[in-house]
């Protein structure tokens, strides 16, 4: 099946692409040949998706070439990727909901008839050749709109061959399907590929990948790994290829015997988002919440401080009902969140560093209800200064600092309420190195003073090095719940990918 | 870097600011109109300017609060029109003033209310919601009063209104106004809600998740609108000694105009009360003279539109003047960015 002998129709040769002085893909080389199906995996961040963008033309590779059938090609643009035959299929789907199906599928190349018109009558023949050759049956005069993710990603491939593609990337195609909808996605991709495609194909799960590849890629931390026949690897193999890092001494973890349960998380669900989830934090801990990005750990965070509702579920801090969806309810129990999104959850940009940091106890901060007199600025000060905050002046706005020094005006923020629970989210993510270990420090010195620490994080070095217990979600479910000795990326990395550990 | 130095450059900053250049411009005005315009400086237009002023003053307080916090109330002026007709329809059913004054007031606060519900229950924008509501308390006062006028209001209160204390050019209503003014300006500048309004404006988002409540917030603001707004219904009714459906009609162009060229902005987040009382009192100043140089209603409007829309303009303008300079200089210095390439 496979065509070793052949020109590739893409190879992708030592490419490399920083933004400014992070490396995001270092010396990358892999090629796509004729008729195979070639995998390709990383952990989130590895670079998979710089690959892609420089691919589809929205990147250009700083160095490396791109090889299309043997002759080097540069992209100026997407339009230029296009032309080389290199058509992306996302996630998501972009279609025209109001136009139908056969006219997404000839938008940009309509066949014209006479005066100009647009041949309405080719649309649709085109459009139901096309469907007939991939072996679907979707009624190519319907809207649209109300076509499920996996007919609309098969509408996309239809167009993407409509205008003579004979790459096709896959970004992830089958994140948001079911089990049924990755059969029917699975059958297209194979007739393509009986028919001479090229499929550079992009997921997390690796019985997708035993099933439908030929070959792999493996990417980690930007840098390419190893690429390989898929039926010379194991899934455990993959795995430990795809994590295999050392652990460095960024993490400063205390020893601390864990006290009392502090919050207490009892089978809370909201439809669609997350399930039963339920799961305790003692004093002095540090439990991290790991899973792949979209698996619901944020949203379960939020719920469970309020800014999001919930369906049902209970949540208890030293034993006290928390409101659903009322955060002052949360914080007057002694919580605290860092959320995800600095820029839009954590910080008010425009607003000064100074009523950044006592927004949340302003009311604690008023004397008689008046603030003023200094009050505030004492106390966004002293936060400020514990924590090593570089700043001009408190009244800046809190969005001229750097992304390190924006965190520390959240944690600032945050550890001015003395929480006894402190849930962070991505709490070290777009920071630089140095501030990442201050970061880490914090959170294990205020475990030490006995505040229980929740951390949702992706990083796995991150979670392995900071966390007393790791609960692993899993599409809207704790999948696993598994104590530091255990813990290791290989076995985080089975549960987050609904695999058995079995090594 | 000592306090000291930062209080002098937080001065410098404010006065390069456009509300400080609106006090300025206020004060300015005011002086080249009472040296300039004949008839400006007598005691006896001092008092009309302030009455005139009053309406305008008072609706652009919790207006200014509002439009901080990204919202709109539109339906001031009609709600001061429907508070005039229900006055004048309860005096006409024999009711004490002393209880009407007060019901006129708990009404505005009940038609804040039904903006107040709609904006933050049903989640539909201030803007769509107080046009509609502009149009229905003014349909409501019509239907309340009809074409006809109430005018045999107790003369020891519209006296009140319309009179000075003691001797003074200083109107009697100018108490009040100052009252709730200086209430509004602390409530802004230096209270908790005054922050979570800065907040909520400039970072929704962030607010909530900074534990400010957010629609509870913007509920009671417009609440305070409609009881300003009521209140502002009662005294113009007094002033005039007229309680009429079309009470008011127009107004609340002039007090968004005032509360824009005070320097607040029409996006949210930014603004200071100083500059609202400034962009009112240079607003009531411009429309007084002219009106003594015989200018015409009609013109009068222009001027108003005018300054509406370089209110919205001029800031920014000057705004992306700044931020482009400060591109400029940002693109010579390298941008921290993110330790770890976007997710894929």
């Amino acid at each position: 099946m496979t065509r070793q002998d052949a020109t590739p129709l893409l190879e992708v040769r030592d490419v490399a692409k920083s933004f400014s002085a992070v490396a995001a893909v270092r010396g990358c080389s892999f090629p796509l040949y004729p008729g195979e199906v070639h995998a390709l995996v990383g952990e989130n961040g590895a670079g998979k998706s710089t690959i892609v963008k420089m691919l589809a033309g929205v990147h250009q590779p700083d160095t490396g070439t791109l090889l299309v059938s043997g002759e080097e090609a540069a992209f100026a643009g997407p339009a230029d990727a296009k032309a080389a035959g290199i058509a992306v299929i996302y996630q998501e789907p972009t279609l025209f909901p109001d136009l139908s199906v056969a006219e997404n599928i000839a938008m940009g190349r309509q066949p014209r008839g006479r005066f100009g018109a647009i041949d309405r009558g080719r649309v649709r023949r085109e459009a139901a050749e096309l469907f007939s050759r991939l072996g679907v049956r979707i009624d190519p005069e319907r809207p649209a709109r109300g076509l499920s993710i996996a007919d609309q990603q098969i509408v996309e491939i239809a167009k993407a061959i409509g205008g003579s593609a004979s790459v096709l990337i896959m970004d992830e195609p089958t994140a948001a399907l079911s089990a049924v909808e990755v059969e029917r996605l699975f059958a297209v991709v194979r007739t393509l590929r009986d028919e001479g495609a090229a499929v550079l194909f992009i997921s997390h799960r690796f019985e997708e990948i035993t099933e439908l590849c030929e070959r792999v890629t493996i990417m980690r931390d930007g840098a390419h790994v190893s690429t390989d026949l898929v039926r010379d690897l194991t899934v455990d193999e993959m795995v430990r290829r795809m994590v295999g890092r050392d652990l460095d001494a960024l993490f400063p973890k205390q020893d601390v015997e864990p006290g009392a349960v502090v919050l207490e998380v009892e089978d809370l669900s909201r439809e669609g988002v997350f399930r039963d989830v339920s799961f305790t934090v003692r004093a002095g801990e540090i439990v991290a919440l790991a899973g792949l990005v979209g698996s619901g750990r944020s949203e379960v965070v939020q719920a469970v401080f309020g800014v999001d509702g919930r369906d049902s579920g209970a949540v208890r801090v030293n034993g006290k009902r928390v409101r659903p969806g009322d955060p002052r309810s949360a914080m007057a129990a002694g919580m605290a969140l860092v959320p995800e999104d600095r820029r839009q959850q954590g910080l008010v940009m425009d607003l000064s560093i100074q009523r950044n940091v006592t927004l949340p106890r302003a009311g604690a901060l008023a004397r008689l209800g008046l603030l003023g007199g200094g009050g505030e600025r004492r106390e966004a000060g002293r936060w400020t200064e514990r924590l090593r905050t570089r700043y001009g002046r408190l009244t800046d706005p809190v969005g001229t600092l750097s992304g390190g020094n924006q965190q520390k005006v959240v944690l600032a923020k945050w550890l001015s309420t003395s929480p006894r629970v402190l849930i962070v989210d991505e709490p070290t993510r777009g920071i630089d190195v140095g501030t990442k270990a201050e970061v880490h420090r914090l959170m294990s010195t205020l475990a030490a003073e006995g505040v229980a620490v929740l951390m949702v994080s992706s990083e796995l070095p991150e979670v392995l090095g900071m966390a007393d217990r790791v609960l692993v979600m899993r599409e809207g479910r704790i999948a696993a719940d598994i104590p530091r000795p255990r813990a290791t990326e290989e076995s985080i990395m089975f549960a987050a990918m609904g695999q058995e550990a079995n090594t | 870097m000592s306090g000291s130095e930062n209080r002098l450059r937080g001065s410098f900053t404010r006065l390069a600011s456009w509300d400080g250049a609106v006090i300025l411009v206020a004060v300015v005005a005011l002086v080249v109109a009472a040296a300039a315009v004949d008839g400006f400086g007598t005691s006896n237009n001092v008092t009309f300017m302030v009455l005139d002023l009053l309406p305008i003053a008072l609706l652009a307080l919790p207006m200014t609060l509002i439009i901080v916090t990204g919202e709109i109330d539109l339906s001031v002026a009609s709600t001061l029109g429907l508070t005039s007709a229900v006055m004048g329809s309860l005096w006409n059913s024999g009711m004490a003033i002393e209880t009407i004054i007060p019901l006129c007031v708990l009404l505005g606060a009940v038609l804040g209310a039904v903006n107040g519900v709609f904006v933050t229950v049903f989640r539909l924008p201030s803007l769509a919601v107080t046009i509609g509501t502009l149009a229905l308390f003014r349909g409501l006062a019509l239907v309340v009063l009809g074409e006809s006028a109430v005018a045999d209001f107790p003369v020891v209160f519209t006296t009140w209104v319309t009179g000075t204390v003691a001797d003074t050019a200083i109107p009697n209503v100018l108490l009040p106004l100052l009252l709730l003014a200086a209430v509004f300006t602390v409530v802004l500048h230096a209270t908790p809600v005054g922050r979570a309004v800065f907040a909520a404006g400039a970072g929704e988002q962030a607010a909530r998740f900074s534990g400010v409540r957010v629609d509870r917030l913007k509920f009671w603001l417009f609440v305070a609108s409609g009881a300003v707004a009521g209140l502002a219904g009662v005294l113009w009714t007094l002033r005039y000694s007229s309680a009429r459906a079309d009470n008011g009609l127009g107004l609340e162009l002039a007090v968004v105009a005032a509360v824009l060229l005070g320097g607040v902005s029409i996006f949210g987040g930014r603004g200071t009360m100083p500059g609202v009382l400034a962009g009112v009192l240079l607003l009531a100043t411009l429309q007084n003279a002219l009106r003594l140089e015989d200018v015409t209603n009609e013109a009068l409007n222009i001027v108003t539109g005018a300054l509406l829309i370089v209110s919205v303009l001029l800031p920014n303008i000057s705004r992306s003047v700044r931020t482009a300079a400060q591109r400029r200089r940002l693109r010579r210095t390298p941008i921290p960015q993110p330790a770890t390439p976007p997710a894929p």
